[in-house]
This record gives C-alpha cells, structure tokens and sequence, in this order.
C-alpha cells in the first residue's frame, strides 16, 4: 500500500480495497518500525490522523471527496499547525502550539488529506544535510551513513522509505529540489509567489516558497493543485491563474526547447552525476525535445549574492524570538536586554547565530550598500540571464547538486563547503522561477537529481516535461533497500 | 575580509546574541570566511543596475484599511512564557 501513485490509492480507497483508516495505520506502523533508523519525524499526530481518516472514509461512503481524500501526508515542520507542535527544528520553539494553521495546511486539510505528522528540517531551514535540527540529524535511508539533504530532509526521507504518501517542504535555496535528489525523489519549488506562505514561519521572505515533495511528478501535480493559489493573507501571493496540472501531464513534448547551461555542467560537477544526466537528456532526445547549450553567466555568483540576501532577511524575521510573546525564555533575566540575550543564544543552534550575525552585519551603518544593495543589483543581473534565455528556450535542465548524498559529519565544521551543496539550485530562488528535481539513475547506488527549471508561474509544463521522463523511464521507481 | 573578536562582539549585541568567550574566535573565523565567499560580488560592475527587490517586480498590494481580524489575545497569550491581566510581563525597565 506504501508504494502506490496518490491516483491508485485514492482507486482503491473508492473501490473500497481497503479504507483510509487501514492506509493510516499502515504507514503510521511503517514510521513505527522504520522511522528509529532514520529520524524523519520530529512529531507524530497519530490519533487526530486516525480521527482524520475516519472523517475521510465517512466522505467516500457517501461517493464525495477528491483524488487526497484519506491519504497520509506529512507536513515539514516549519508549518504551523493548529494543535499539533511547530518546532521548525529548533529548541527556540520546543513547546510552541501554534494558534493557527498555516494555508497550506488548511488546503490540505480541506482537500481531505490525512496529516500523519511533522518532518525533521534543518533549524529554521537553515541548512543543507538536515544537521542544524536540535532533534538530531535526519538519516538517507539510500545510505544510513549519509545525509538526506536538506532543509527539507525529514520530508525527503520520509517520503522515499514509504512512510508517508507525499510530504511539504520549502526551498529558500534549494531545500526542496537538493533533499529531493539526494533521497530520490520529485520535489517541485513553485513561482515566488504560487503557494501562500502564511503560516509559514519565515526564513528570508524574498526568496521562501513552499511546494510538493512526491515519489512522481504526478502525484507532485495532485498536491500542487490544492496548494498553489491566491490567498490575501499573503501580501506577496500571486493572484494568477492556475492550470489544470494533472490534465496537462500526458501533453506532447515533440519539439520542446532544452537549454543547457554550459555554466551548470563544469568543474564541481560529479562525473557520476554528469554521466546520469547525459542519459536524461538522450531520454528527451528520443522524446522529441531539441537540445541546445546556454549561457548564465552570472550564475556562479549566485552563492555568495545568496549569502547577503538570506541573511539579512534572516536577521530581520528572527528579531521576532525575544523571550517575551513566544518561544525559548531564559530562566530569571536580570534585565531585559539579558532576557533578549540569554533567550536567543540558548533557543538557536551555531549556524542559526551564524546567520544571523552576517546578516545583522551586512545590514549596519555604513556597510548597507557593499553588501546588500551590490546583491540586490547582482541578483538583477542574474535574473536578466534567466529572461534572456526563456527567449530562446523552454525550459533549462541541469543538475541539482553537485553529487549524490555525502557523509553526515562531513562538512558540519565547513560552514562555506556545505553552502556550495546549492551552488545549482540558488539562482532559481534569486530570480522567483519555477524548478524542480526528478531522480536520475542511481550513481554508484545513490539517487541524484536532474533539475529543470521554467519560466514565471509555468509549474504545468514543469510537471508535464518530468512526467514524460517518468513514463519513457524507471528512474523514480527505484527505491532503498530496507524499505520495501 | 576579516573579523575579529571585538567585531564579533559589537555584532553579537547588535543582533541581541550572547556569545560565550570561547566561542568568539570560532565565530570570528567562520564568520570572515562567509564574508570572503560574499567578496566575489566586487569584481562585478553594477554602475547603473536596479536593485531587484522583488521577484517579479509587484508592488505591494494594498487592501482597504478595515478590521479583518477578531481579538484573540488570550489564544495568542496562551503561548507566552508570562502574562498578567492580559499583559506580558517582562524584567523591570524604569525604575
């Protein structure tokens, strides 16, 4: 029951082969069983999940629901729940209850999905290898020595060893699409602006969007379907139109412009990863797509602009941890600048401070416009490429990551090493595009990801251009050992 | 570009951070090496560029200035670490 697309399983549930209550419980025994090995949930909701899916069997009895009705969902714990802990992997919001639930959450909720729990992440998304989380790293069950990737890496885990049908997650950087190759699976980062982050607790406002973590580019159109949309509560939600993204899946791609930039395929790159794309482009090759070799060249500076635009947004939004409203309180302050002190230190991890101070630097007198301004001017020039080459083709592919999972421990003491991890996938958040990562074949028995990325609000052809991959081959099918 | 522990400590403060003796110099080293992998941005000339300050260039939107929220402050207080009388109580400030 664990390894079926959301379209059989909400088959079978109608058919009545089985209830969304046996569904539930099967994969909560999953996470039971399986989950001490990985440490993929920070909290389990089991009993509002069976509450949930009782609700759920009682709609389909009466023939009503939709294609998530009684399906078992996990939700990055970055999401604020209405009842259920938010932690946001950090011991600053250890006990915090959120008093109310974010809009992806209710979307879901609404679309009759059944929320299993909430997945570890790096401490406030901070992070790429899921090893900032106060709850303790997340393991990639592909290799239980390596990292998952992250922020998202409880998610990503999560979903890979069939613990949960799909899962939320959100990129600032990179922190759906690179947990996603890392684990094998399909993560989609939407247009800025495409899915509400309210009720998101925010990491760098410009840059954060959340989006669908899935084991096939069709089940990822199913979630993104509820998700995406308006919602006035967020003064930067986009008020477009969404497509049919499941009835656009199967269009023809004869003819589909690939871009290549040469820029994406250089040093760094994993000669094992670099062969696997090889095969994924020869794929849409023989699918009708024509390949062509681009320019961004402004893209290698999209890691250090990254690290002045994060940051500073970052040192903003934390401002709000002070000990008083919510959140970590010191025990007896002398005075409140020492509550504010000892608060903060005690509640964030070291790479949370470490941003925090950058960003609080770049942002004093006197050293504004050096950092802050010179990126926001960079980042311009990053997304003129991105224009510049959407006149030319439809859609760009490259890697996601520069190799596949490495070791945990690896690169905890390299803070600048372990920002490079996103070296591919940062220039996507900068310019607000639509990308995603779908598995390659494994390297050396590791997944690695292809990523593609598409013009503004152009999430349909995304989904459409992955699925036909997934139908010309078995990549996303391969799963970790263990798990099965 | 590099910090040391005096910066360290002006940003500390700055940003509401206590940060222990020992850890000072880590945080100076760390910090000087973000701060070397941001100096790749000198050698671009931006003389003349925009700063991008949103995504898709959007103006904020604006709704009309009316109450849309009900009062909930004994929800929001629940998860205050102290309250009293509806107020949150935080260590003396005038004397």
């Amino acid at each position: 029951m664990h390894d079926k697309t959301i379209a059989e399983l909400a088959a079978g549930l109608r058919s009545g082969d089985f209830s969304s209550l046996e569904l539930t419980k099967h994969h909560l025994a999953r996470i039971e069983r399986l989950d001490p090995r990985l440490n993929s949930f920070i909290t389990l909701a089991a009993e509002k999940a069976l509450e949930a899916a009782a609700n759920a069997d009682a709609v389909l009895r009466r023939g009503e629901g939709g294609p998530l009705t009684g399906i078992p969902i996990a939700h990055k714990d970055i999401f604020c729940t209405r009842g259920i802990k938010t932690s946001c992997g950090s011991h600053m919001l250890e006990n915090f209850v959120a008093p109310y639930s974010a809009t992806v959450v209710e979307r879901l909720e609404l679309a009759g999905a059944v929320v299993l729990g909430k997945t570890n992440m790096d401490e406030f998304a901070m992070g790429s290898s899921n090893e900032t989380s106060y709850y303790g790293p997340v393991k990639n069950p592909w290799d239980e020595q390596a990292v998952p990737g992250g922020s998202s890496g409880g998610s990503a885990a999560a979903v890979a060893a069939g613990l949960c049908v799909a899962a939320t997650g959100t990129d600032t950087g990179g922190s759906i699409r690179q947990p996603a190759a890392l684990c094998g699976i399909t993560g989609l980062k939407p247009t800025y602006g495409r899915v509400s982050r309210w009720g998101m607790i925010a990491f760098a406002s410009s840059l954060d969007q959340a989006g669908p973590m899935t084991r096939s580019a069709a089940d990822a159109a199913e979630l993104l379907q509820v998700m995406a949309g308006f919602d006035p509560r967020d003064s930067t939600s986009a008020d477009e139109p969404i497509s049919d993204y499941r009835s656009g899946l199967d269009e023809d791609i004869t003819g589909l412009r690939i871009g290549l930039p040469k820029e994406y395929f250089g040093e760094g790159l994993d000669s094992g990863v670099a062969a696997a794309l090889e095969a994924a482009v020869d794929e849409y090759r023989e699918l009708g797509a024509t390949i062509s070799e681009i320019s961004l060249p402004n893209s290698p500076l999209s890691v250090p602009t990254y690290y002045v635009v994060a940051p500073a947004e970052c040192s903003s939004n934390l401002a709000r941890y002070d000990g008083v409203r919510y959140g970590h309180r010191c025990q007896d302050p002398k005075d409140l600048e020492d509550l504010y002190k000892r608060s903060r230190s005690e509640g964030f991890g070291p790479e949370v401070k470490r941003r925090i101070m950058i960003g609080t630097y770049v942002l004093s007198a006197g050293y504004y416009d050096a950092y802050y301004l010179k990126a926001q001017k960079i980042r311009h020039l990053i997304s003129d490429d991105f224009r510049r080459a959407f006149e030319q083709v439809d859609v760009i592919m490259g890697p996601t990551a520069p190799g596949t999972a490495f070791a945990l421990g690896d690169k905890t003491d390299n803070p600048v090493a372990m920002y490079l991890n996103d070296i591919y996938t940062i220039a996507a958040n900068l310019a607000g595009l639509p990308a995603m990562s779908v598995p390659l074949a494994t390297v050396d028995g590791k997944p690695a990801g292809l990523q593609i990325i598409g013009n503004y609000f152009q999430e349909g052809r995304l989904l459409n251009v992955a699925h036909r991959l997934q139908q010309a081959t078995d990549w996303h099918l391969a799963r970790p050992a263990g798990f099965e | 570009m590099s910090l040391d522990r005096s910066d360290v400590e002006k940003i500390a403060h700055l940003a509401r951070l206590a940060i222990s003796d020992e850890e000072k110099d880590r945080y100076a080293a760390d910090l000087s090496n973000i701060l070397d992998l941001v100096a790749q941005m000198n050698a671009v000339d931006t003389e003349g560029v925009t700063p991008m300050a949103h995504p898709l260039h959007m103006a904020q939107r604006l709704r009309a200035d009316e109450p849309t929220e009900p009062n909930q402050r004994e929800l929001f207080q629940g998860i205050a670490p102290a309250t009293e009388d509806g107020l949150y109580l935080v260590p003396k400030v005038i004397e």
